[in-house]
Formats: structure tokens, C-alpha cells, sequence
């Protein structure tokens, strides 16, 4: 039996409305390349940050070797010898590259400038990596800023390096600088979590892997006993079994020869870095991009609003010309976007639910037309009635619904627009079933009365019941186009996964 | 954190939460106080002026009167507190700038002229576009090269009473003319002060742009949250400017009267720190000085709260230089107060008094 | 020449924006307005005059590196001058005393407002004004009319002037002066060598720089933000009451308008001596360069006749909007080219 340097047992953590991690085992190993899998709010991050101290553990223990340790900050657990380098660049812009490797790391109260900038050179060159130890942080790329982090991390003494999807701004070349990096310091016997998203990655360094869903541990799996798909199975929740049964409902749309797109887009990229890519949608179809978590599905979706600003590309509605280069351009033209992230793009959070509902449509009715109290009320009701909005009433602020009311109430503002594109980006996200199913329904509803919808979820039967097309992207790529029979869970995996099935 | 089951807290939550609450109860310890130690401080009588006009006087009085200018900066200043989720600093010194163009105006390159070189109202509007101008100006600042707003504001906080005595010439100009003298004091026949009349006017204007236009909502929205404010369409630069702008007019009012009061203008004395008393006004209404949600009334309340602790301070023989320590002291009070941690701390011992008394 | 700019550290950069913009109008002054500003004592005397205003600075500039402020320095400096005043000459006490004094009022503002800012989380514009109002306020109520100190001791203190050999000049009647600088001025150039070395070469002083560069990084890095703040706040406290009391020793006097506006001059001088309000960008050296800035332009303001008051605060908010104008503008551009990349 290896000997494990760090184990955590039945850690759990809730934050308010959510539970982020239910009674979740973990088991590092000396000398071993650990994957850390799953979807989106599956709890990966969340177990990471209690790890690291950033977040207080609600239960569980957290074994070092066999000593039982709490940690309580990023000093705590970078003194205990746990090194992590975070998905967002967090070091200083304004300090060197030199002082970004060793701040907060040596005793003293004097700094060495030379020792540090040769010790620091020394790094670089090991590593080369293309940085000078006095130059400032700020002006090196991002790749080379998360190499610096990356250097930092290697640099400490550490038993546990934690790496949370370090690759995602690394060119192919500096990754595999990175794996090499990696299995030096898996032969030093340093145990390694390695959180990413790229399959292709986690196939190609790591001994074992383990799956998180909703917050639970799906469960832990030598690296050689679990291939491509069924780690996309784990990862999703849906045995291979029984996905080939699942029947789409929404293949009903009858795509008409030669009919003319709602909306159509050609050569389109943003500064989200996304591959300039083409799209259509006709009247009554609902489609969807599908892809893991950063392959750019949402942000090729904010490219067509104009929430990023375009770098290239052309948009046609209803085969005319348009220019939409911010949202209120794309709202004119009758399209309407509910947002990925509810908190940060959606939800006014102070402002009533009322307020919340009214705020697209009163800007696009202009600032000299405000509705009147009794408008606003009968819009409000209107809505919270007819998607069942659980709320004490129309005044109440936003911020203290629950997650899918707050959904159902910014769909709500959406619909009052009246769009005729309504592009909609994980509607579904951290709410409950019987949401879901509703808000389900109500797409196929309304396009059937003719809208056309663009639905994103990273729930696969999701989209399977929904949508009649499907666009899978990949590392911010369109991969791929599904419709008919190929409409079903393994074609859209193995699409997903690429590399050994026929996905392009 | 407010346990709604509770009928104690719920209760006290609902106080804490209704924001008009807070300036109300500030100026019920007041009144409190005053009528303890001194009941003759609401007495008002109706006298004759020099003129022999009739007028009214007495300490309410005073306060509605001298609160005026105040009350109109409060409006302007929690657009821009909403807006911005900062402050202007600069309001006493772009009231110094308005007030000396609108002197330049009547006054014309006579410093004492017999008879007004201009009318009144051409004067005024002048004063209107230097005001807003001056907030185009923070409001550029603050939106284009996003700097914080108090920064902003900094430049024309040290610029603006140079800049008022510029205008002039470093001239002291007076107008002779009475009835421009009215603003700052009583229109003829009427015995309630003039600047009551103009505050009144102001909030009427503001009242009815609130209720025609989407003003607040976009507001509040944009301060609250830009992002999403964005994506349904608002641009939130433009807002936070167009609140600069409208405080700028606001300061151009409040000037007109600062400098009616006088009939003249000392620029390194006029509306000194009054940016303070309008941040304070902000504040004691309970709205967050990091922006979001406002209560336009409860500001205004706010405001004349304040005209009351400094005509009660000067009441009771505080010079007025020594105002501005018991105003820090009320000031630290209120933020520490408000502050988050503070009322987390405050929270959980609350909660575990009434468990306690739960268990017990 | 390009590149070289572009690996510059912000901090450096404006520095040297800052020490060139210094020695142009220095030296334009010398030619284009002569007399004066070719004799020595000329610049000696800006440096006697803005001492105060150079301590003060320096705690800006601190407090500016963690992303903060504090605009109570000079309601501060009034205090310090007034209380020291009324112990000197109406409790007779004695100058040593009256420096503890100074001291003591710099670290309890440095205490409370730093617990306020740092533990508390409350905006530090909002403390630091009332911290003014309040300080201003206390002076008025210690004391209410202005006074000129005649404590003896004190006095000889004041006048101490340290000869500066070799920079004297012959004066109108031929006779040869030496040129002089005071206390205050050995003082504030000490503090600012002091604060160059903690800033540079302390862990400490590095600590400021990462917080104010990025809070949420430096605690990831391992750095105990909120102390780190605190210890900001409370070193511009001291520095605060020490430039009150060399304040008082070039003035005095006590008086509650003592340094009115200081604050705002220190924010500016930081400003054009290269640190930047958003924090994490700020250099010492520069904030001495600032204040010198700052107050040459005065003195050629004043002496190129335009002696009316209005000129010194017209300048002073110009160059201040330029050089903000240029810090915003030189970040822009440098993310823009770090985009491109």
C-alpha cells in the first residue's frame, strides 16, 4: 500500500442556501498525479479552498501524513507544506517577478534584492521560462505570469502541490514544460491534485482520478480502469447504459428548406478568445452549444449579444444586416439574453422583484416612459403567476429568493421584452427539479409559438429533451454539429471527449 | 441572519430595515433634547423686518431656512453616492464658483454697480451651466478615466475657490439691488424665509423627475450592479455622469442662495465644509455610502437633521469651529455602526442573548 | 528604448516622469525668472517651508501603496500645533515633553483610524473625515484664538538654523550669508531616507506594495492583509503628528488654521511624486520630488508677480489633473500592449 501524505474524511461545507460538500473523502498519495474531476458546482474549487485555508471547513478532518491539522489560512497550509496554484493568477501585478516567487515565504525582516533575483534566475532558467527576475510582473504574458505562480508553487518545499486548472492559459508547449515539471516532482515523491478540464491532459499525466458531483464523492479510480467516456459519464451523473435510451422531445422542429435564419451570425469572435465561428437559428428552433465548463459555449453566446466586444464578424436578422455592438443594440433587435452567471450579470440584488422584472423592458421602452406603479405591478404579478415566482410578494428584493426564483424571475424579465431570439445560458444552474422541468417546458412552449431559443446547460439530457441541434465546442472550437439521430448521450460525449472517437 | 420567527427581532429588523426610520429617530432625540433643557426653542414669532415686511422668526425657523442649501445638495449627492458609490468633496468649492459667476453676471466689470448689469434669471442660468459644467467635469473624471470619485472631485475641491476668485478678479463685487436679496432672505409681503421656497421647489422638481422618468431605477441599478445593468442595456458610464450633472445644477441653486443670503461673496468662507454636512445627510438617511439603493427623502430629512444638531450646538453656545468635532463624533458613530462587521458582531450577540433566554 | 519602457516597473516609470518634470521647471525657473531662484537659500527655503508637508506626505504615500487614505493629516498637524502650544506656554512645560505629545496624538489617530480601515472594514475616506473634522474641531475647542509660543527653549529650538557649507551667498550689502536650512528639514530628509530603506528593502515594505497591488493575491501569497493596513494607517499617524510638530516649530504658533489644505497638498504631492490611488505604485524618493514640484511651482507663481492667491491653487489642481490624467492614461496603454501580446 502506498503511503498517503494527505486525506481528508467527510469534509463537508455549506454556504448559504447551497450544500458545496457533503461528507467528501479524499486520499493523496506520496508520488502520485491525482485528478480532480467533475462538472461545474460539483465542489472541486470549494474542497480546494478548504484545503488551502481560504474557506472554514463546516465538518470533516484533514490528515497530514497521519497528523490530524487545521488549517485556517494560506499561510497555515503554505507553513504545513501545501503549495497551490489557483485557476486566476493570484499574484501581484505591481511586483517583480523575483518578489512574486518568494514574497511571503522567508523569515526576516530585511529583503535580500540579490539573493532573491538569483535564486529567483536560477528558477526561471530550470524552468525556462521566459521572464527576467526584476521585471515586472505586469508586463509578462499571462502564460508567463502562470508559470511564475507555477514556479513559486514548485519552489516551496511543499508535500502537496495543488494545481487548479493551471493549463487553462498555457500554449501546448509551456503544458508540456508543465507535465515534465510534474513528473520530476512525482519521482521527488510530491503528491499532486490536478484540477483541469481537458481530458486530453489528465489522460496523458495522472495515476488516478477522482470524481465529484453536486457536492459528493461519485467515487476513486485508477487512471487505467476508467476510460474517456465513462469518466464523462461519472462526471455527468448518467450511467452509458441508460443514455442511449433517453429520447429527444425536442426533434420535432421541422427545419423548411431554404427558410430564411431569425438570426444568423458569420465569422464571429470576441475578446474572450473564442475561434471566430458561424451560426444560425431559424424561427421555432431551439438549439444548443454543449462542451465542458471553458470550452467558450458561453461566451460565443455573449459574442451574439454583444455583452463581449467582437473582434470579427457579421450578424444578420432575417437575412438584413445588423450591427449590434452592445447589449441594447441586440435588445432593439429583439433579442434577449439570460445570463450565465445570475449573480454577477443577472440579479439587481437590492432592488425588488418587481424593479428586477420591469428594468429590461423599461430601458428599452426609454428613460422619459417609466411605467407607472399599477403597470409595474400588473407586469410583476403577471409573471410571478405565470411562472409560479415563490416570492412574499412583488416588493420584495431579489436577493433573499432562492436561487431558481431568482432565475425564473430574470426569465421573466426577459420574456417581457417579448424577443423573438431568446438566447438562454444555464437557466438550469443550482436550482431544483421541478424548476428545471418547468423551465424545460416553457422553452418547448414558447417555441412552438414560434421563438427561437438558444439553450445552454451542462446537464446533457438537459439539452437531449430541449434542443433540436446541437453545437459542441471544445477548448473554445466548434467541434462539431448534431442533429436527428445523432442526437443522443454517447455520440455527444464521445464529441466532447474527441481525441480516440470520431467526434472530428 | 434575521430570524423572521422571532417577533422580537423581526420587529427590530423592520426597524432597522424601513431607511426613514433612521433620520427620523435622530431628529425625535433632538427634538427630545430640546424640549428637556429648553422648550422656548420652539417658539416662533411673527415679526417685521427692516423693510417692514412681515417675517418669522424663531430657531425652527432658522433651521427650515438655513437647511435649505443643504437639503438641495442632499438630493444631488445621493444620486451620486447611488450612482457612483462615491462622493463629491468638491460641492462647498463649485458653490464658491457659481456664486461668483453669477456675481460677475449682475455685477458686470463694475464691482459695485448701482443698478444690476443683467437680469437676475440671465445670471442664474449662467450660474446653472458653470455648475453643471463643473460636474460634467468630476463627472468625466470619474466615468472615462475612472478615478475614484473622491479623487476626482479632489482637483476641484482645491481649484474651485481659486478659480470663484479668478472670476472676479480677487474683487469683492456687492449687489445693491434689494430684490436680488430676496433669495437669501424674504420675498416682500411673505413671512416665510425665502430659501424655504426654493428648497421646496427643488424637491417638488425632484419628486416629479423621479415619478416621470426611470432616474432612480437606472440609478440604483447601475450602482448596485454595473454589470448586469449593462447587459440589459443601461450604459453605466453615461449615469454616473449625468449624476455629476445634476448635482452640478443642484450646487448652482444652492449657490444663488449662499450668495443672495450675503448680497455678496467671500470665497474661501462660502459653504465651507458643507460637503461634509451633504455626505453626512446622505449617510444619516441610511443610504450606503458604497452606492445602491437611495431614499431621496430620507437624505432630505437627513439634511434638515443636521441643520438641527448645528442650530441646537449653536444654541447652546458651541462655536462654530467647534462644531465639526461633535459632527466627526456623530459621523464615526453612524459608519461604525453601519459597518458590516460591527453588525455581524452585534447580530450574534443578539442572537445569543435571545438564546439564552431561550434556554433559560 | 520602446521595450525598455515597457519592462519598467510602474513605480519606476513615474518616478522618473516625476524627477524630470522637477529638474525642467527647476531649471526653468533659473532662466526664464533668474535672481532668486540662482541662489541657493531660494531652494533651502522651499525645503524649510514644506517639511511638515514633506512628512506628511510620506505618510500618504503609505497609506496611498496599500490603496487607501487619509485626509486628516492636516486637521492632525493643527492639533499637534495647538496642543503643544497651550502645554508650552500656558502649562510651562518643556519641549521634550511637548514632542511626546506630538508623538502620542500621531499614534492614537494612527491606532483608531488604522483599527477603523483595517479591522472594521469602513471606508477610509469616511474615517479620515471625520478623523479631520474631528481634530479641527478638538483645536478650536483646546484653544480658542491663534498664539505665538514664547517658550524660551522652544524658541531657540525654532531658531536653530544648521549652516549648509559652501551654498551661501552675498546678500545686498555685500556681505556673505550662509545659507541655512532648520530641524524640521533634517528630520523630514531623515524620515524620507528611513522610509526609502523600509519601503525597499524591508519585508515589510514589500507587504505594502502586494496588498495595495492585490489584496485577495497577497493573502493567497501568505501576507497578513489586515495588519498590513493597520501597521499602513498607523505609520501615517506618526507621521502625522511628527510633521505636525515640525510644523509648529517652523511656525510657531498655534492656531486651529494651521496647515489647512495640507491634506490635500500631501495627496497631490504623492500623486505627482508617482504614486498611484489605486494603489500597489508609489516610491518616496518621488513623493520628496512632489512636494519640491509643488512647492516650486508656488514660489514661481508667486514670484512672477501673479502673487494672488487664487494662481497657487489654479496650479496646483492643473498639474494634479495632468499627472492623473497621465497615470491613467500610461496604465491603459500598458495593459492595452499586454492584451496585444
Amino acid at each position: 500500500m502506498e503511503k498517503a501524505v494527505l486525506k481528508m474524511r467527510g469534509i463537508d461545507k455549506v454556504f448559504p442556501g447551497v450544500r458545496a460538500l457533503q461528507g467528501v473523502d479524499f486520499t493523496l498519495c506520496e508520488g502520485e498525479i491525482h485528478a480532480l474531476m467533475g462538472e461545474n458546482g460539483a465542489g472541486k474549487s470549494t474542497l480546494i479552498k478548504v484545503l488551502t485555508g481560504v474557506y472554514a471547513k463546516d465538518a470533516g478532518e484533514i490528515f497530514l501524513g497521519d497528523k490530524p491539522v487545521t488549517i485556517k489560512s494560506p499561510q497555515d497550509a503554505q507553513n504545513m507544506g501545501i503549495s497551490t496554484v489557483y485557476q486566476e493568477i493570484t499574484l501581484c501585478p505591481n511586483l517583480s517577478v523575483a518578489e512574486n516567487m518568494f514574497i511571503g515565504r522567508t523569515n526576516g525582516v530585511i529583503q535580500n534584492w540579490k539573493k532573491m533575483n538569483e535564486d529567483a534566475g536560477k528558477i526561471l532558467n530550470e524552468l525556462a521560462i521566459p521572464a527576467k527576475p526584476a521585471q515586472q510582473l505586469a508586463s509578462c504574458s499571462i502564460a508567463v505570469q502562470q508559470m511564475v505562480a507555477i514556479a513559486r508553487a514548485v519552489d516551496m518545499d511543499c508535500k502537496v502541490l495543488i494545481l487548479d486548472e493551471p493549463t487553462s492559459s498555457l500554449d501546448e508547449q509551456e503544458v508540456a514544460k508543465l507535465f515534465k515539471l510534474m513528473r520530476d516532482l512525482k519521482a521527488k515523491g510530491v503528491g499532486i491534485i490536478f484540477v483541469t478540464h481537458f481530458l486530453d491532459q489528465v489522460y496523458e499525466v495522472c495515476d488516478k482520478i477522482t470524481v465529484l458531483r453536486d457536492g459528493q464523492l461519485v467515487g476513486q479510480y485508477e487512471i487505467k480502469d476508467l476510460p474517456r467516456v465513462q469518466l464523462v459519464s461519472k462526471m455527468l451523473g448518467k450511467e452509458l447504459d441508460d443514455m442511449s435510451d433517453i429520447k429527444s422531445e425536442g426533434g420535432s422542429y421541422d427545419r423548411k428548406e431554404g427558410e430564411t435564419p431569425v438570426f444568423e451570425s458569420k465569422n464571429l469572435s470576441s475578446t474572450e478568445a473564442i475561434y471566430p465561428f458561424d451560426f444560425y437559428i431559424n424561427k421555432g428552433e431551439v438549439n444548443g452549444f454543449t462542451g465542458l465548463l471553458g470550452s467558450g459555449r458561453s461566451e460565443c453566446v455573449r459574442a451574439i449579444f454583444g455583452a463581449d466586444r467582437n473582434l470579427s464578424g457579421e450578424k444578420f436578422r432575417n437575412g438584413k444586416s445588423v450591427k449590434i455592438s452592445k447589449p441594447i443594440d441586440a435588445m432593439k433587435k429583439g433579442i434577449a439574453y439570460l445570463p450565465e452567471d445570475r449573480k454577477v450579470d443577472g440579479i439587481v440584488g437590492d432592488l425588488s422583484v418587481r424593479e428586477n422584472i420591469i428594468l429590461a423592458y423599461q430601458v428599452l421602452k426609454g428613460a422619459f416612459h417609466p411605467f407607472s406603479k399599477a403597470e409595474a405591478y400588473k407586469f410583476a404579478d403577471e409573471y410571478i403567476k405565470l411562472l409560479d415566482i415563490k416570492t412574499a410578494s412583488a416588493d420584495t428584493p431579489i436577493k433573499s429568493l432562492s436561487g431558481g426564483n431568482q432565475q425564473k424571475v430574470i426569465l421573466a424579465r426577459w420574456l417581457l421584452t417579448h424577443p423573438d431570439y431568446l438566447i438562454l445560458d444555464e437557466p438550469t444552474r443550482g436550482i431544483d427539479v421541478g424548476t428545471k422541468v418547468d423551465i424545460q417546458k416553457l422553452v418547448l412552449k414558447l417555441a412552438s409559438e414560434g421563438m427561437a431559443v438558444t439553450f445552454i446547460s451542462s446537464e446533457t439530457d438537459e439539452m437531449l429533451r430541449t434542443c433540436s441541434r446541437l453545437i459542441v465546442m471544445r477548448d473554445r472550437h466548434v467541434v462539431g454539429e448534431l442533429t436527428g439521430d445523432d442526437l443522443n448521450q454517447n455520440k455527444i460525449m464521445s464529441t466532447i471527449a474527441g481525441g480516440d472517437s470520431n467526434g472530428k | 441572519m434575521a430570524n423572521n420567527n422571532k417577533s422580537g427581532s423581526g420587529f427590530f429588523g423592520k426597524l432597522i430595515h424601513n431607511q426613514i426610520f433612521i433620520p427620523l429617530a435622530a431628529l425625535l432625540l433632538l427634538v427630545l433634547f430640546n424640549l428637556v433643557f429648553d422648550p422656548s426653542f420652539f417658539k416662533i414669532t411673527l415679526g417685521q423686518n427692516a423693510a417692514g415686511n412681515p417675517v418669522l422668526s424663531g430657531y425652527l425657523v432658522t433651521i427650515l431656512d438655513y437647511g435649505s442649501e443643504l437639503a438641495i445638495l442632499a438630493i444631488g449627492m445621493t444620486l451620486v453616492t447611488a450612482a457612483s458609490g462615491g462622493q463629491d468633496i468638491s460641492v462647498g468649492a463649485t458653490i464658491a464658483i457659481c456664486g461668483s459667476a453669477l456675481l460677475r453676471v449682475l455685477c458686470g466689470r463694475n464691482s459695485r454697480p448701482d443698478e444690476l448689469q443683467a437680469p437676475i434669471i440671465v445670471a442664474f442660468l449662467v450660474a446653472c451651466i458653470v455648475g453643471m459644467l463643473c460636474g460634467a467635469f468630476n463627472g468625466m473624471l470619474v466615468s472615462i478615466f475612472k478615478i475614484q470619485p473622491m479623487v476626482a472631485t479632489l482637483i476641484l475641491f482645491t481649484a474651485g475657490r481659486s478659480i470663484a476668485a479668478w472670476i472676479n478678479n480677487n474683487e469683492l463685487p456687492i449687489v445693491g439691488d434689494p430684490t436680488f436679496a430676496y433669495f437669501g432672505s424674504f420675498f416682500p409681503g411673505i413671512p416665510i424665509p425665502a430659501p424655504v421656497f426654493i428648497a421646496a421647489f427643488c424637491l417638488i422638481i425632484i419628486f416629479v423627475v423621479l415619478k416621470f422618468t426611470t432616474l432612480g431605477l437606472y440609478t440604483q441599478a447601475v450602482g448596485i450592479n454595473p454589470s448586469s445593468s449593462r447587459l440589459n442595456g443601461l450604459n453605466p458610464q453615461f449615469i454616473k455622469f449625468v449624476s455629476f450633472v445634476i448635482l452640478g445644477l443642484c450646487v448652482a441653486v444652492a449657490a444663488l442662495i449662499k450668495v443672495s443670503r450675503l448680497s455678496t461673496i467671500n470665497y474661501s468662507v462660502i459653504a465651507k465644509d458643507i460637503e461634509m454636512d451633504a455626505i453626512l445627510a446622505v449617510a444619516l438617511g441610511g443610504n450606503p455610502l458604497g452606492g445602491g439603493k437611495f431614499n431621496m427623502w430620507a437624505s432630505i430629512i437627513g439634511a434638515y437633521v443636521i441643520q438641527f444638531l448645528t442650530t441646537t450646538l449653536y444654541k447652546f453656545k458651541v462655536s462654530s469651529d467647534a462644531l465639526s468635532a461633535y459632527k466627526a463624533v456623530v459621523v464615526i458613530l453612524l459608519v461604525v455602526f453601519s459597518a458590516p462587521t460591527v453588525r455581524e458582531w452585534i447580530g450574534a450577540k443578539f442572537k445569543k442573548i435571545t438564546a439564552k433566554k431561550g434556554v433559560a | 528604448m520602446r521595450n525598455k519602457i515597457k519592462n519598467m516597473s510602474d513605480t519606476s516609470l513615474l518616478l522618473s516622469i516625476t524627477i524630470v518634470v522637477f529638474f525642467l521647471m527647476y531649471i526653468g525657473a533659473m532662466v526664464f525668472q533668474g535672481k532668486g531662484f540662482l541662489k541657493p537659500q531660494t531652494f533651502f527655503n522651499i525645503l524649510n517651508a514644506n517639511a511638515a508637508l514633506i512628512l506628511m506626505s510620506c505618510g500618504l504615500t503609505i497609506v496611498m501603496i496599500i490603496g487607501s487614505i487619509d485626509i486628516s493629516v492636516g486637521g492632525v498637524a493643527a492639533l499637534v500645533s495647538m496642543c503643544c502650544a497651550v502645554y508650552l506656554d500656558y502649562k510651562g512645560g518643556n519641549v521634550f515633553v511637548s514632542m511626546l505629545i506630538a508623538l502620542a496624538i500621531g499614534v492614537a489617530y494612527g491606532v483608531i483610524q488604522g483599527y477603523l480601515i483595517a479591522y472594521l472594514d469602513i471606508q477610509p475616506f469616511i474615517v479620515s473625515l471625520a478623523g479631520m473634522f474631528f481634530a479641527r474641531g478638538m483645536t478650536t475647542i483646546v484653544h480658542t484664538n491663534p498664539f505665538n509660543v514664547e517658550n524660551q527653549s522652544f524658541v531657540a529650538l525654532k531658531e536653530t538654523r544648521i549652516i549648509v557649507p559652501g551654498m551661501g551667498s552675498v546678500n545686498k550689502l555685500g556681505k556673505y550669508v550662509n545659507a541655512y536650512v532648520e530641524i524640521g528639514v533634517i528630520v523630514a530628509l531623515l524620515a524620507v531616507l528611513v522610509l526609502f530603506f523600509v519601503l525597499r528593502y524591508t519585508k515589510f515594505g514589500r507587504a505594502l506594495y502586494a496588498v495595495g497591488g492585490n489584496k485577495t493575491s497577497a493573502l493567497m501569497l501568505g501576507i497578513n492583509v489586515k495588519k498590513t493596513k493597520f501597521m499602513a494607517h498607523l505609520l501615517c499617524g506618526i507621521l502625522a503628528g511628527i510633521g505636525g510638530y515640525v510644523y509648529f516649530l517652523h511656525v510657531g504658533s498655534g492656531a486651529a488654521s494651521h496647515a489647512s489644505g495640507a491634506e490635500m497638498n500631501a495627496i497631490a504631492s504623492s500623486i505627482i511624486g508617482g504614486t498611484m490611488l489605486t494603489g500597489g505604485v508609489g516610491n518616496i524618493i518621488g513623493t520628496l520630488f512632489g512636494v519640491l514640484s509643488l512647492a516650486t511651482i508656488q514660489s514661481i507663481v508667486s514670484s512672477a508677480g501673479m502673487d494672488q492667491a487664487w494662481w497657487t491653487g489654479i496650479t496646483i489642481a492643473a498639474m494634479l489633473c495632468l499627472f492623473l490624467v497621465i497615470q491613467s492614461v500610461v496604465i491603459a496603454r500598458k495593459t492595452k500592449s499586454l492584451k496585444k501580446q
